[in-house]
């Protein structure tokens, strides 16, 4: 079996910042992959040049064993990868509910393509706005669906962006810090609501500094280093493996460091 | 009281709507007219741009170029078809035909282009049409061109220009208000608010922005098709105007930009006000002067507009005076069932309550 996901050898500098640097890594159908570093180590770089904001410089990335490198963020999502941003962008002066919408477009465009197109189309039909609130119920939002989204607390977009990222029922979702910033109510929700998501076939990478949260979450985690995949293991191998200390806390002579810590 | 929510508005439209077919019956003066007729004729520019400016957050300042096109393309073509009267009013779609023409490449140039970038990109182009006009052979260079004169009776000449620049804005705002509510129209405010996102949600952006963009420059060409028209004649310098690139997204701004009705009300303000500006003041730069201050002012202390800021007041009132308002009937009348209304007042109040502060963060931070 092969991977539904996989990066091979993908090279990505900024000037003189060699962001991602041969940087190699798989996702398996079903599973849920985590992705830790420190700052700068090329995790955010990488979500950005598997979804299109970035083109490589070198190497290659598939989806089911198709070639999706450098397409346009538009067509990767059509293709089925869904992802939220570490800051969380919404659409701050329209609805929730319009929020939703949007993001259902390509899935209605397909739903209808065989009867003649109506550029004065209504936005969102009834089945939309169905399948929109039950999302918004799944992440406990829906109480909001009326409101702006400028006037959701942080913790509450992040929600919404996990929503409206599965209007369009992408076979896999990249989060970027889900839990970064929220309150540990709120990240226990986010962590059950992966998990039955995750029970119902989606695969899911995740960047997140918080430990115990993708410890607890992922099936694999992949540690990056300079732009470099140094180790992938189950979590339980990655929490004692030398070389993600050594990444975290400083290299070599950093013995002192580690009992420090 | 929901009977009045329910129809008090199209009511108000379909009385707005007969005032208008009806005003040059109510007032026939030619000076009232032709004051009318450029009013319309701005409201209908300005609906045009807002539909691609207001919409998509990307700011025209170059929509002159479609203006002037239309103008000139309708003026040329009676000029050297010998064509006048009503027959002239025909060549209006050509027209716009002529400014969709020409959004095409200047979209897909301009279109690459965010903020600021966008708005210089547009300035350029809109010197360049200028320039153009000035010096083809084919536009009567600093001469311009004029329309034949048309043999209507004087006292009700405006009319039919009057009733053409009405039905092009009744059909801006029309066509405004459909992409408004359309999958298409929410693609473009989505556009606004983050064009990057909407792309990583499968929006196609640059078809979207261009779509708009075309549809902006007909309408627009066609209403400087109407202005040639009635004025009978185009210059470079009143074309390509570069004051009404300005006037025109001021009323935008002042009305509010991005929404159906604030550039229609920016229109019905400012227009009129321009006019009685050139009427009092002998300096000819004094409109300039004074609409370029009013331009800080807005931008200063009405960013949203006129239209967006006097909702939000109107909701903080109604919130206010529900709260006032309500205890009332449960505490004195109804007394054997003061509980229920009671119960329901209160339940009032609390949603008033959520809905002004989720209302108020909102206001400070999209700033």
């Amino acid at each position: 079996m092969t991977a539904l996901l996989r990066v091979e050898g993908v090279c990505k500098a900024f000037g003189g910042v060699q962001a991602l640097n041969g940087c190699a890594i798989e996702v398996d159908q079903g599973t849920i992959g985590g992705l830790i570093g420190p700052n700068g180590s090329g995790k955010t770089t990488l979500f950005n040049v598997i979804t299109g904001y970035e083109r490589v410089d070198d190497g290659e990335v598939y989806l089911n064993d198709r070639k999706i490198t450098n397409l346009a963020p538009d067509k990767v999502f059509a293709l089925g990868i869904g992802r939220t941003f570490q800051l969380t962008r919404v659409f701050a002066r329209l609805t929730v509910m319009e929020n939703m919408i949007v993001a259902a477009h390509h899935k209605e465009r397909a739903a209808e393509r065989s009867r003649l197109r109506n550029p004065f189309a209504r936005a969102g039909g009834p089945a939309t706005r169905r399948r929109a609130m039950e999302l918004l119920e799944f992440t406990g939002i829906e109480k909001h669906a009326g409101a702006l989204a400028e006037t959701l607390s942080y913790g509450q977009r992040k929600l919404l962006e996990l929503s409206y990222v599965l209007m369009a029922e992408p076979e896999i979702i990249l989060l970027d810090e889900p839990a970064g910033g929220v309150n540990p109510t709120l990240i226990g929700t986010i962590t059950e609501r992966i998990r039955e998501l995750n029970r119902q076939g989606t695969t899911f990478l995740i960047v997140e500094h918080n430990m115990e949260f993708v410890m607890g979450l992922c099936d694999r985690v992949t540690v990056l280093d300079y732009g470099n995949a140094v180790v992938t293991g189950p979590p339980e191998m990655i929490r004692s493996d030398r070389r993600v200390l050594d990444a975290y806390l400083g290299t070599a002579e950093g013995d002192d460091d580690v009992s420090a810590a | 009281m929901s009977a009045v929510i329910r129809w008090g508005r199209p009511a108000v439209l379909v009385a707005v709507l007969a005032f208008g077919a009806v005003f040059p019956l109510l007032f026939p003066n030619p000076l009232t007219t032709t004051y009318a007729i450029d009013t319309l004729i701005f409201v209908g520019w300005v609906v045009a741009w807002n539909m691609f400016s207001g919409y998509s957050g990307y700011i025209s300042l170059g929509s002159a170029v479609f203006f002037g096109s239309g103008a000139y393309t309708v003026g040329l073509l009676a000029l050297h078809h010998n064509l006048k009267g009503g027959i002239t009013f025909a060549l209006l779609p050509l027209g716009g035909l002529v400014g969709a023409a020409i959004a095409v490449p200047f979209g897909l140039v301009a279109l690459r282009v965010r903020r600021h970038t966008f708005v210089v990109v547009t300035i350029a182009v809109f010197f360049i049409f200028q320039l153009l006009a000035y010096n083809l052979a084919f536009t009567g260079g600093n001469g311009g061109v004029s329309t034949p004169f048309a043999t209507w009776d004087p006292s009700t000449f405006n009319n039919p220009y009057y009733y053409a620049a009405f039905i092009v804005a009744v059909g801006a705002i029309t066509l405004s208000w459909l992409v408004r509510g359309s999958r298409f129209g929410l693609q473009l405010l989505a556009i606004r608010d983050d064009e990057d996102r909407a792309r990583g949600l499968g929006v196609h952006t640059m078809r979207v922005k261009l779509t708009a963009f075309v549809m902006s420059a007909f309408v627009t060409a066609v209403v400087g098709g109407v202005w040639i028209l009635f004025i009978g004649q185009a210059l470079p310098e009143s074309a390509y105007n570069p004051n009404y690139d300005l006037t025109v997204a001021l009323m935008g701004f002042l009305g509010g930009f991005g929404t159906l009705w604030g550039p229609v009300l920016g229109g019905l303000i400012l227009e009129p006000l321009q006019q009685q500006i050139t009427q009092h003041f002998t300096n000819g730069y004094s409109g300039e002067i004074i609409f370029g201050a009013l331009f800080l002012l807005v931008i200063l202390f009405l960013p949203r507009g006129l239209l967006p800021t006097g909702k939000e007041w109107l909701t903080k009132l109604q919130a206010r005076w529900e709260r006032r308002g309500q205890p009332a009937p449960g505490g004195g009348l109804a007394a054997p069932e003061t509980a229920v209304p009671a119960a329901a007042g209160d339940g009032t109040v609390a949603a008033a309550g959520t809905a002004e502060r989720s209302a108020t963060p909102g206001a400070g931070g999209a700033r």
